[in-house]
């Protein structure tokens, strides 16, 4: 795994403790703020942190469409949370006046669906992707998958607040996408598999 | 029959609000951010457009408290509530120093942080509010580490330095800023007996010191705030080491603060390319009028609240 490269959009949010988790793992990454700097890169990480900042600066510096040309190719990126919104291809509680999307990922997401800050929490997941273990997850603010495309598997779901199944983890081809932060936590089990997806795009 | 939690979500077994990690979490997620003063809804969608990462609701911006005197206390929570229906970000709001039940107050209305502010007047001169009893939760202004880790002993999920607020004038946040992190310099080379002695000095718990010498950082976020007024100040602040900035009245003072609250967002990711902040700084119109810091009696100097 030494070659491989992977970028961590670095417009705002918690950018670093996803290249620190990735550094324990032993693998070289990149911040991405300019167009030229997803040049040579495997993989693309979207951090947590507000949605709404993020798609303006990269509005601004003419980053979203080379993001949205980079998620179209197929090429891995993996969403956590703010990053899941703007990699989802329709969002529902969006700032007045809707705001810059990446898209891609054939999912209906509600942006802070679990409600305000008081409302953030951490609960133990079920993964079968990642093993029988069940996986530390932190929450916060965040936003929850309400309805999939055919395409799209479910990785890891909660029961939602009227008895429906929301998602909070899933897949489709080489986007990965997670509504809590594993970044916040000492389990690395997300981003090895991140890591073993962008493994089987470069074979 | 099932039962909903607050959040939503129906009961399930294991679900934890409130904890630590949730409560600092959101102060990582608002990293390489600009948090912006609105006294209105108005104002809130001019930071929320201009990509601000969370807006602080209050009746009056620093600079105004300061030109009018008398006694600051918290803000009106319909107005503040107005702020929350306006925005999708995340909406902060300041209570006094000591004064719990203004948080309590705060947090019944739901707000998604909350600082126990020194430019505020303080309602205690001796206790800060225990802010491990609440699910909220809270921002600290300090002026040094040893400031800073007593917050944070409190409970205080997120550090910010004071500046001075209300004068457009960094020197005060930079200052504090220095001062933070050359102790933490000093502390990484330290042995433990050291550690020891160190604690004492600077009147933390040792735990706290022992904990931020091991990380070579802060334990939590650290944001700049009081006196940043240009994306140059963002920038520099960020280049000194901090996590995000706090702007107050250097927006909405301003000749055109949509113009400007757009380019301090952009100085705050950008802070290390200087063709870009050459860019961002052009024809922004007036800034506000500063105040310089040596024309301030102490009584006026907001930073020497708090304890």
């Amino acid at each position: 795994m030494s070659e491989i490269a992977i970028g961590v959009l670095a417009l705002q949010g918690d950018f670093e403790e996803h290249i620190q988790m990735l550094a324990r793992l032993g693998v070289a990454t990149r911040e991405v703020r300019k167009p030229e700097e997803l040049r040579g890169l495997d993989g693309l990480i979207i951090p947590g942190g507000e949605s709404t900042s993020m798609g303006l600066v990269a509005e601004c510096w003419g980053l979203v469409e080379p993001l949205r040309a980079w998620v179209h190719a197929g090429r891995p990126a993996w969403g956590t949370c703010a990053g899941l919104i703007l990699l989802a291809d329709r969002a529902v509680g969006q700032k007045r006046g809707g705001q810059p999307l990446i898209g891609g990922l054939d999912v209906t997401v509600n942006r802070n669906y679990f409600g305000r800050q008081t409302d953030s929490f951490e609960t133990m997941l079920s993964a079968p992707a990642l093993g029988a273990e069940p996986i530390p997850a932190v929450f916060i603010r965040a936003p929850a998958i309400v309805e999939l495309g055919a395409d799209v598997e479910p990785l890891a779901s909660l029961v939602g607040k009227t008895g429906e199944p929301i998602y909070v983890a899933v897949r489709q081809g080489a986007i990965l996408a997670t509504a809590f932060h594993p970044e916040l936590t000492d389990d690395d089990r997300w981003h090895r598999y991140f890591l073993s997806m962008v493994g089987e795009v470069g074979d | 029959m099932s039962k909903s939690n607050s959040n939503g979500v129906q009961e399930q077994t294991g679900v934890v609000t409130g904890a630590f990690t949730v409560k600092a979490g959101l102060a990582q997620m608002l990293k390489g951010g600009v948090i912006m003063d609105v006294v209105t809804p108005e104002q809130a969608r001019i930071a929320e457009e201009a990509g601000a990462c969370a807006v602080m609701a209050l009746e009056r911006v620093p600079a105004d408290i300061r030109k009018d005197g008398g006694v600051a206390r918290m803000s009106d929570p319909e107005m503040i509530k107005s702020i929350m229906e306006a925005v999708t970000i995340p909406v902060m709001a300041k209570v006094r120093i000591g004064h719990f039940v203004e948080a309590q107050i705060l947090e019944a209305i739901g707000v998604d942080y909350i600082d126990e502010s020194e430019v505020l007047t303080p309602a205690d001169e001796e206790h800060h509010i225990n802010k491990h009893k609440f699910a909220v939760p809270f921002v600290c202004g300090c002026r040094n580490l040893g400031e800073a880790l007593r917050r944070i002993a409190e409970g205080a999920a997120m550090i910010r330095t004071k500046g001075e607020a209300g004068t457009g004038n960094v020197v005060e946040a930079v200052r504090h800023a220095r001062a933070v992190n050359g102790a933490i310099r000093h502390l990484t080379t330290m042995d433990e007996d050291e550690l020891f002695a160190y604690a004492k000095e600077i009147r933390a718990p040792y735990e706290l010191v022992k904990q931020t010498a091991a990380l070579g950082r802060m334990p939590v976020v650290n944001f700049a705030a009081g006196g940043v007024a240009t994306p140059a100040d963002a920038a520099l602040m960020m280049q000194l080491g901090v996590d995000g900035v706090f702007v107050g009245s250097g927006i909405f003072k301003s000749g055109n603060p949509a113009r400007r609250a757009k380019a301090i967002v952009q100085a705050v990711t950008h802070y290390n390319d200087p063709q870009i902040l050459a860019e961002i700084s052009e024809n922004l119109g007036e800034a506000m009028v500063g105040i310089n810091i040596d024309t301030l009696a102490e009584n006026e100097r907001l930073a020497s609240r708090g304890w």
